[in-house]
């Protein structure tokens, strides 16, 4: 189902204006504050009235100004994942994952409740107080709220920003397997290229209330015009080769063998890894005696220069590109050029947890509903 | 117990606490779904003539009693404007009757109603009403399922405090349908009735007490009731 959005909307010295179109799976409005990602979020659902233009999810329509459509919010058949979980605290955890479920038509609960509380691994919490609950649990209560509401369309903003490091660790695998179980589009905020990464089958960059940029994540994290220099990473995808006894995991990746800490994955398992521009270092000649496990070669494609004193340099390994961030002087002492057989040079160390996601193709002939 | 509480209130007494009693009861219930709506306007909805309306609310507040009296008896008296339709086609006439100084005390405790209940409302997360929204309910079930159930400590405060106002109502109820033992002659009128004639003290004191055990109680269990409402928006 394609995610058409194209709307205008003004309000206190800030303008809206987007039209795109997203293809199924997971579609992440990417951008810092400020830029509309959250608007735009909020129109979907309608709890916005944007001025003009028209939302809709295949054939059907969520709001259009030109026919004069505009389906309420409860009428969307939405699940919405609130940064706040926005839990009622009136009433039991049991209570509110039914809560969505006792709106939707019967015919639609196809969910069942034990499902979705096992896969969320609430079921311990079920009859306490959103109140007694930690961030984390209080999230992935959220979660199965929206879920056994059985939506048409599932949207999330900032789900994680709440949380500190180890419960994003923890409840973003939910999403993963959402986006790979649950066959309902998905339109998720996010100002973190980690999960932008691991998650996005569609990345929309937003800046200023334009649309920077939208594309797969790879090509959007690589484009310094949306994301911006510091931003700039790469997400390539890879295959889980075997766990070594030194607590190394080594993976196979177009480019060569890559060794990373002890990563999830069952070997064979695909995953996506997302590495940060500026924890790759560029070599001309593959380095000797190095302490740095990670080698890996390529070809320049591009080499990209900003106003400042850094460089970001694509190297291309068949489908997949890694994006290098340096400094100008750097490119120029090396004699950097499009076409020249480069190496690649990462810390094994470099790449977080967090920027290690699970992958799977999403296929367009999975029909929702 | 109870043959002795009887025959430490006199029958005059008696009746007069009753009716006090009666009136209250009837003017909380009945002002209750309107003071929940006017509420909920002034703390939620943008609407022309909001602060006239919030003006209107409190104005019993400020008005002398005898005032607000006298204007319901312009209003809802025999001769008043809506006095004379109500009596022509529906046979009910408020003043000088029971029924009168119900709507009376209901008119003087309605400023305190709606501030309970207005407050409670402020106090509830709008977004937490989105939420629901988005899982399907329609606004009438968002207020009966979240905001309803979050409020309704804040409401019973509100009644309370309405229902004690309502027992201690005096001025305009005595303008509005003036003193009449076993109709119109509440605690408050009994009491100035029996300062009026010699002996009466000990009557009077006895309802003195009645008043004061009636106002506290209804203070310290809104009280309660309120702390309650902030636990549950709390959410603990």
């Amino acid at each position: 189902m394609t995610l058409s959005i194209a709307i205008q909307h003004r309000f206190k010295g800030f303008a809206l204006d987007v039209n795109f179109d997203a293809p199924p799976g997971v579609t992440v409005l990417f951008g810092p504050s400020g830029s509309g990602k959250t608007t735009l979020i909020n129109a979907v659902a309608g709890l916005l009235r944007p001025d003009s233009g028209r939302i809709a999810a295949g054939d059907w329509v969520l709001m259009d100004t030109q026919a004069r459509r505009f389906l309420p919010p409860h009428r969307r058949r939405l699940g919405y994942i609130f940064q706040e979980g926005r839990l009622f605290p009136h009433l039991s955890v049991r209570q509110n994952l039914a809560y969505g479920r006792w709106f939707a038509p019967r015919y639609a609960r196809s969910e069942p409740m034990a499902h979705v509380v096992d896969m969320l691994g609430i079921g311990h919490l079920l009859d306490r107080r959103p109140g007694a609950l930690s961030g984390g649990e209080k999230q992935r209560v959220a979660i199965g709220r929206a879920l056994l509401a059985a939506p048409k369309l599932i949207l999330a903003d900032e789900p994680l920003a709440a949380l500190d490091e180890g419960r994003k660790a923890e409840i973003l695998p939910y999403f993963e397997r959402l986006r790979d179980e649950v066959s309902v589009p998905i339109v998720y905020v996010s100002h973190s290229p980690a999960e932008v990464a691991r998650l996005a089958t569609t990345v929309v960059a937003l800046k200023g209330g334009k649309v920077a940029a939208i594309g797969p994540a790879a090509q959007v994290l690589g484009d310094v015009g949306a994301v911006g220099a510091r931003g700039a990473a790469s997400v390539i995808r890879a295959r889980v080769v075997a766990h070594h006894d030194d607590g190394l995991t080594e993976l196979a990746t177009a480019a060569g063998a890559l060794w990373l800490p002890r990563l999830d994955g069952a070997p064979g398992a695909a995953i996506r890894l997302r590495i940060a521009a500026h924890d790759v270092i560029l070599s001309r000649d593959r380095p000797q005696g190095l302490s740095a496990l990670n080698i890996l070669a390529g070809t320049i494609r591009d080499i990209h220069l900003g106003n400042g004193p850094g460089a970001l340099v694509t190297l291309a390994f068949g489908d997949d590109t890694l994006t290098a961030r340096i400094t100008r002087r750097s490119a120029t002492i090396l004699g950097l050029a499009p076409g020249q057989t480069c190496h690649a040079v990462l810390k094994s160390v470099a790449t977080a947890p967090e920027d290690v996601g699970t992958l799977r193709q999403h296929s367009t002939d999975r029909a929702p509903d | 117990m109870g043959g002795e509480w009887a025959n430490w209130l006199g029958p005059a007494e008696w009746q007069a606490v009753r009716l006090s009693l009666r009136v209250s009861f009837w003017a909380t219930i009945c002002s209750l779904p309107l003071g929940v709506l006017v509420a909920y306007a002034l703390a939620r909805w943008d609407f022309w003539g909001k602060q006239v309306l919030n003006g209107l609310v409190h104005l019993p507040l400020i008005l002398p009693p005898v005032v607000t009296g006298y204007l319901l008896l312009m209003v809802f008296g025999r001769r008043g404007a809506v006095g004379q339709f109500l009596d022509q086609w529906f046979g009910i006439v408020l003043s000088f009757r029971w029924t009168g100084a119900a709507v009376a005390a209901a008119i003087m405790a309605c400023p305190l109603m709606v501030r309970a209940i207005r407050l409670a409302i402020e106090a509830v997360d709008p977004k937490l009403e989105a939420a629901a929204s988005t899982l399907g309910a329609s606004k009438l079930w968002v207020f009966a399922t979240v905001t309803l159930p979050l409020i309704l400590s804040g409401i019973i405060a509100g009644a309370i405090l309405a229902f004690a106002k309502a027992i201690g109502e005096f001025g305009a109820t005595i303008t509005f349908v003036s003193n009449i033992p076993g109709q119109t002659q509440t605690i408050p009128s009994a009491i100035y009735a029996f300062l009026q004639v010699p002996g009466g003290e000990s009557a009077a004191s006895r309802l003195v007490i009645i008043a004061v055990v009636i106002a506290m109680t209804a203070l310290v269990v809104s009280e309660v009731l309120a702390r309650r409402v902030a636990r549950r928006v709390a959410g603990s």
